[in-house]
């Protein structure tokens, strides 16, 4: 029985300039600033950044991965409050967790908290899922 | 600056797109998803945002695609996505705000196989001002 307040396991994942790249080619999001470091500082960025939708991505694994399956996985939303930062040569933290919010039946809500290198990179980050 | 007038308003894609698997394999390769029969979660941004940048760029509505940061996502999942399924997919100009300078729109994007709604998202778009 899941109740309210019950947490999940926290997941790591790693990202580095090569799954950017990859995620640039299976999602068509070719912008620069996912991929040159020299264009990234042009506009002002710190280095390189990851996709918001990449950091959304692995947190929907994280969030099938728990419901059994991307189909289980009914509703997500997030928004980008700061980017993943990507230095070359470098694998970065996104480490995520959750929290069970409502249950209603087999529907169940969840809070999810992904932040790396300790800094919060989503915030109301709520999935529904069945399970 | 964005045409006020086009909030409210539905812009169809202009192109109905054959969902095939590689597209689906690739993209469950970067998560490291190991069920490929159905695409995951998020995958439906793929078709979204290449609409998106062809319906708001248009003259008549005038999004500035090269100044655009992604505010927010929402995903509403009816069926997942499946190789084989032909999208056609919708922009609705729900709401335009202007905030320290900024341009903020959110768009309404319904993704259907023929009259069958398969995902509706929600994106908070800004454009830097």
């Amino acid at each position: 029985m899941i109740e309210p307040g019950a947490t999940l396991p926290t997941k790591i994942f790693y990202l580095d300039r090569e799954l950017l790249k990859a995620y640039a080619n299976a999602s068509g999001d070719h912008n620069p600033i996912h991929q040159s470091e020299e264009f990234a500082l042009s506009v002002g960025l710190p280095n390189v950044i990851a996709h918001g939708m990449l950091t959304m991505a692995l947190v929907g694994k994280f969030i099938s991965d728990w419901a059994g399956g991307s189909a289980n996985v009914k509703e997500f939303s997030a928004r980008f409050l700061k980017p993943v930062i990507v230095p070359a040569g470098e694998k970065v933290d996104l480490t995520v967790s959750a929290t069970v919010l409502e249950v209603d039946g087999n529907r169940i809500k969840l809070d999810c908290i992904a932040t790396s290198a300790g800094v919060k990179v989503l915030g109301m980050a709520k999935a529904v899922v069945i399970k | 600056m964005i045409n006020p007038d086009s909030v409210g308003r539905t812009f169809e894609g202009a192109n109905s797109l054959t969902i095939n698997q590689s597209e689906i394999d690739s993209f469950c390769s970067v998560i490291g998803e190991a069920d490929t029969s159905i695409a995951p979660p998020t995958f439906s941004i793929r078709i979204s945002l290449s609409q998106y940048e062809s319906i708001l760029t248009q003259p008549e509505i005038g999004v500035d695609w090269t100044r655009l940061v992604h505010g927010d996502q929402s995903f509403e999942i009816i069926r997942p996505i499946v190789a084989g399924d032909l999208l056609n997919c919708s922009a609705t100009i729900e709401t335009l705000r202007v905030a320290a300078g900024n341009e903020i729109i959110s768009v309404r994007s319904d993704l259907r196989n023929g009259s069958e709604l398969v995902v509706s998202t929600r994106s908070t778009l800004v454009v830097r001002g």
